[in-house]
């Protein structure tokens, strides 16, 4: 495979605030590319300096190999399908999609065959003289992406393009999304906040926080082996504890020693240690690694979620096994469950339980959203 | 149905505002137009109108150009304010409001002053040594006036309708390959169309219907459709004839203002916009 | 591009203001040379204070304005009101045409159709004069109708319908709702209506020509009287002291519109700020749950 974009050192501030710290990216080919990250992160700046809407402060933005730092949106064999998609409210949806071949002076029974096309597509067949007004949240939302896709381009941009959705639509979309990109062979850069939205669609993953890329991989790398606290807590439920790292294989928390397959580190060094709510068995109170005391369950359909207080730290567990309130119980927790991190910025910012409500959960979800620069 | 209805009643004082001076009056108007001044049924009025024909053609030849030129200049003029920065802004809009606020006759009679053959241009005029211009009393003059006068009305609505254009759409265009003259021509400009019809609008109708600017500056040698009746009210009152001059003007306009509507409120076509865009060239 | 535009900009605001700013210039002007400036001199202004005519005028044009407004506006507040409440749509699409006629029809129209109505009505009471100051003044509201309601209306149909029941329910009566709560909520719109109404009264000649009496002169009307005379300068004085006034008023309702405008922007961030939260809050349930 081959890259496609390079995104080098590249720095942009608003107002004097760094919103792209030395951002280091490497795009190939034909990959569906999943940028995510909280609001203000950066990753729709990002975005937007590929589209050629932005240009960095400084570092270089390479597209095949060549600078395009100063090349203009319109030149850009990019395209994008905007956030609330920014359809063009006087044209009708034919015209919408054949805005861009209508540019090229591309001949009229080509358009018609190749918006046609597009139609087909994304399911919209019939729908070539409706007003774009009219249409449903998802019918635009299948139009952008059509406009932008007719001409061709080598590489797709959506910025957040099923936030406006509902639920249902949104997986259903997902699923249509990567159809599309799998059968163009288009490179799709997606930047989202919804996490299981980036599982469920990318190839790799790329999570911002704070202008800086944190880690790149694929959804299961980034699953299971988060580099750092703020990356294990943003990807899924974390329990995160304080840990020592004694020798390869071996670490300490929650005063007691275990088995793990991590290693690599300092004799000793201070980490960070996840243990994910998934991967915690409960065991009778005699036969546990660790014993402590529930102190809340919640039903959740698949599971129960209880938050267990464990010499004062609270874990969250999610189990099938139901155990009430105020019960005493052993866990037992395998050596492949337990993943190792080196201490960060983010470290015991994240991952304890301890203020864990469903309400609070929505509030600090509640900022993701916003819409960032 | 009936419970929320209640409270509508407030309204009934507007609504015979609206009977005894909006409707009443326009009544009266089709009343005189048909009546002669004994109060007997006629058609002699409307039978005497082809007489003005020459007078309705000039009118509506003059205000077409007038609103033209406004549109022509109003038009980069709106686009380019549309695009500085904020503070600027704010000192456009007074600038461009101000005119609008000082009266007609004020406005139209300092274009006199200077325009006047012993005005302000001719003693420049002279005083460089060149032969000094006659132009007031010219057509030139009065579309002038009219230009000079309405202008603000053709800007600002305009104006208003390109702030108000997403500027993601914008961003989408170049996305999709437009440079600036193409996003221009294929989104700006039919985008703004329903501030360009209010702006036509704003210009076209007072323009048709002005009698003090062709009286300042058309030196009273040729007459529109305004002066034509303001002089069968005020001089002659030979009100029967005036009336029907103005019920065929405003059948007029109101046709105009009805074609002009429907132009806005098309539903989104590349047919229409091409035409808008068209006319933009 | 920045260039072009800018000196775009500037030629044609030049090209606005050059008869305006010789207009202002020759009011000074030491004779009633109307072409050549002859020496600076406040002759002019004092013929103008000389004659009681513009003090009458001024008089006149500021009575009518505020009676016309204020009536217009409490026609038209309440006409917002009650038209938004009708439920026959087809009723209140044509009471609101019907409104807008002044607006869209040409001005001459409107004077002469309304001059009239007034020359039919006076002759049939047997009226000495058929054209008075109330005439002037019904004309008056009646053009300013239509721009009170445009810009009370959509204050009115913007307001969360559940407001009134909400102050209802909290021990208002409709009358009480009305005044505590609905009508300072649109006061920004009643506002802006009436200074529009004085404005367009204050200003307008077109409709007045046609529908004063003779014992009543407005100030436009009287600039139209003196433009009919020999050009001379004190109708440059005149119209100097208009224009100086509505610059004033323009610049300070700018200002302090312009503070309105920040606050009201802060306002409206603040508002969309927390309906953010809160669809994200529902988004974020909606996503917990299922992730």
């Amino acid at each position: 495979m081959e890259k496609i974009i390079e995104l080098h050192n590249i720095i942009k501030e608003f107002d004097g605030e760094r919103i792209l710290d030395n951002i280091d990216l490497d795009i190939y080919d034909k990959e569906f590319i999943t940028i995510l990250g909280p609001s203000g992160c950066g990753k729709t700046t990002t975005l937007r300096i590929i589209g050629g809407f932005e240009t960095p402060d400084s570092g270089e933005c390479r597209f095949d190999g060549k600078v395009i730092n100063d090349v203009p949106a319109y030149r850009r064999h990019v395209n994008t399908v905007f956030q609330k998609y920014a359809l063009f409210p006087h044209l009708n949806v034919f015209e919408n999609i054949a805005f861009a071949l209508r540019l090229q002076k591309v001949p009229e029974d080509e358009i018609i065959r190749r918006v046609r096309e597009m139609l087909d597509m994304v399911a919209l067949r019939g729908f070539e003289h409706k007003n774009v007004n009219y249409l449903s949240g998802g019918q635009q939302q299948r139009v952008a992406i059509a406009r932008a896709l007719i001409s061709q381009p080598r590489v797709l941009l959506l910025d957040e393009p099923l936030g406006a959705l509902d639920l249902k639509l949104r997986k259903d979309m997902q699923n249509e999304l990567k159809n599309i990109q799998q059968r163009t062979g288009i490179t799709f850069i997606y930047v989202t906040h919804d996490q299981e939205e980036a599982l469920t669609m990318s190839d790799p993953v790329v999570v911002m926080a704070d202008g800086k890329i944190q880690q790149v991989g694929t959804p299961i790398d980034i699953y299971n082996e988060p580099v750092n606290a703020f990356v294990a807590d943003f990807i899924g439920e974390s329990n995160i504890l304080d840990g020592v790292m004694l020798e390869d294989g071996r670490v300490r928390f929650s005063g007691r020693e275990f088995v793990c397959v991590d290693g690599g580190f300092e004799k000793n060094e201070p980490v960070d240690v996840v243990v994910r709510p998934e991967d915690v068995d409960f065991v009778a109170p005699e036969k546990g690694m660790l014993t402590g005391v529930v102190s809340s369950v919640t039903f959740k359909g698949v599971h129960y979620e209880f938050i267990v207080d464990i010499g004062g730290f609270k874990w969250m567990i999610q189990s099938t096994d139901f155990v009430d309130q105020n019960e005493k119980i052993g866990l037992s927790i395998d050596p492949d469950a337990i993943h190792i991190m080196h201490k960060s910025e983010y470290s015991g910012k994240y991952g304890d339980y301890s203020s864990f409500s469903d309400e609070l959960d929505e509030l600090s979800n509640a900022d993701t959203v916003e819409e960032e620069l | 149905m009936k419970k929320s209805a209640k409270g509508s009643f407030v309204a009934a004082p507007h609504l015979v505002w609206c009977v005894l001076f909006i409707i009443a009056p326009l009544l009266f108007v089709i009343y005189y137009s048909f009546t002669d001044s004994e109060g007997a049924f006629t058609l002699d009025n409307i039978l005497a109108l082809p007489e003005y024909g020459d007078i309705f053609l000039t009118s509506i030849e003059m205000s077409i150009i007038a609103t033209f030129l406004c549109f022509l200049v109003g038009y980069p003029l709106a686009y380019f304010i549309s695009r500085s920065s904020e503070r600027q802004k704010k000192v456009y809009m007074i600038l461009l409001m101000l005119p609008m606020w000082t009266n007609l006759l004020i406005r139209t009679y300092s274009m006199m002053a200077i325009l006047d053959d012993g005005g302000f241009l001719n003693s420049i005029l002279t005083a460089l040594d060149l032969a000094p211009v006659h132009i007031v009393g010219t057509k030139g003059a009065v579309i002038f006036g009219m230009v000079y006068d309405f202008f603000p009305y053709m800007v600002l609505p305009i104006y208003t309708a390109i702030t108000k254009i997403d500027h993601r759409l914008i961003e989408a265009a170049a996305d999709l390959g437009c440079n600036s003259a193409q996003t221009m021509l294929r989104v700006i400009l039919p985008l703004s169309r329903s501030g360009i019809v209010s702006g036509i609008t704003m210009v076209f109708v007072p323009s048709i219907s002005t009698f003090y600017i062709s009286q300042k500056l058309g030196g009273g040698t040729f007459e529109l459709i305004g002066d034509t009746i303001e002089r069968q009210f005020q001089s002659y009152s030979t009100y029967n004839i005036g009336a029907a001059i103005s019920l065929v003007m405003m059948i007029l306009i109101l046709i105009s203002l009805a074609v002009m509507n429907r132009f806005s409120d098309e539903d989104a076509g590349s047919a229409g916009a091409a035409r808008i865009a068209g006319t933009g060239k | 591009m920045k260039y072009i535009s800018k000196i775009y900009i500037a030629i044609v605001f030049l090209i606005l203001y050059i008869p305006i700013l010789v207009l202002m210039l020759f009011s000074f002007n030491k004779t009633s040379n109307t072409g050549a400036f002859d020496g600076f001199s406040l002759y002019w202004y004092r013929e103008l204070f000389k004659s009681p005519e513009t003090f009458t005028a001024l008089k006149n044009t500021l009575i009518l304005a505020v009676s016309a407004s204020l009536i217009a506006t409490v026609i038209g507040t309440a006409a917002s009101v009650g038209v938004v409440k009708m439920k026959n749509r087809f009723l209140r699409s044509l009471v609101n045409s019907v409104t807008n006629i002044p607006m869209m029809n040409p001005e001459i129209v409107t004077g002469i159709s309304m001059m009239l109505l007034f020359v039919a009505i006076g002759t049939f009471v047997g009226a000495q004069d058929k054209l008075s100051f109330w005439t002037l003044l019904i004309s008056h509201v009646t053009f300013c109708l239509p721009y009170v309601i445009l810009s009370i209306l959509p204050r009115v149909k913007a307001m969360d319908k559940s407001i009134p029941e909400a102050a209802m329910d909290l021990g208002c009566t409709p009358i009480q709702s009305f005044f505590k709560v609905e009508l300072p909520m649109i006061m920004p719109g009643i506002v802006t209506g009436m200074i529009m109404a004085f404005t367009l009264s204050l200003d307008d000649f077109v409709i007045s020509y046609f529908t004063n009496g003779n014992d009543f002169q407005t100030l436009p009307l009287l600039i139209y009287s003196m433009t009919k005379k020999e050009v001379k300068p004190d109708i440059y004085a005149l119209s100097t002291l208009m224009i100086i006034a509505i610059t004033i008023l323009l610049i300070l309702s700018n200002f302090s519109g312009s503070k309105d405008e920040v606050d009201r922007k802060r306002h409206e961030r603040m508002i969309a700020k927390a309906q953010k939260k809160q669809n994200a809050a529902q988004i974020g349930n909606t996503g917990k749950e299922n992730g």
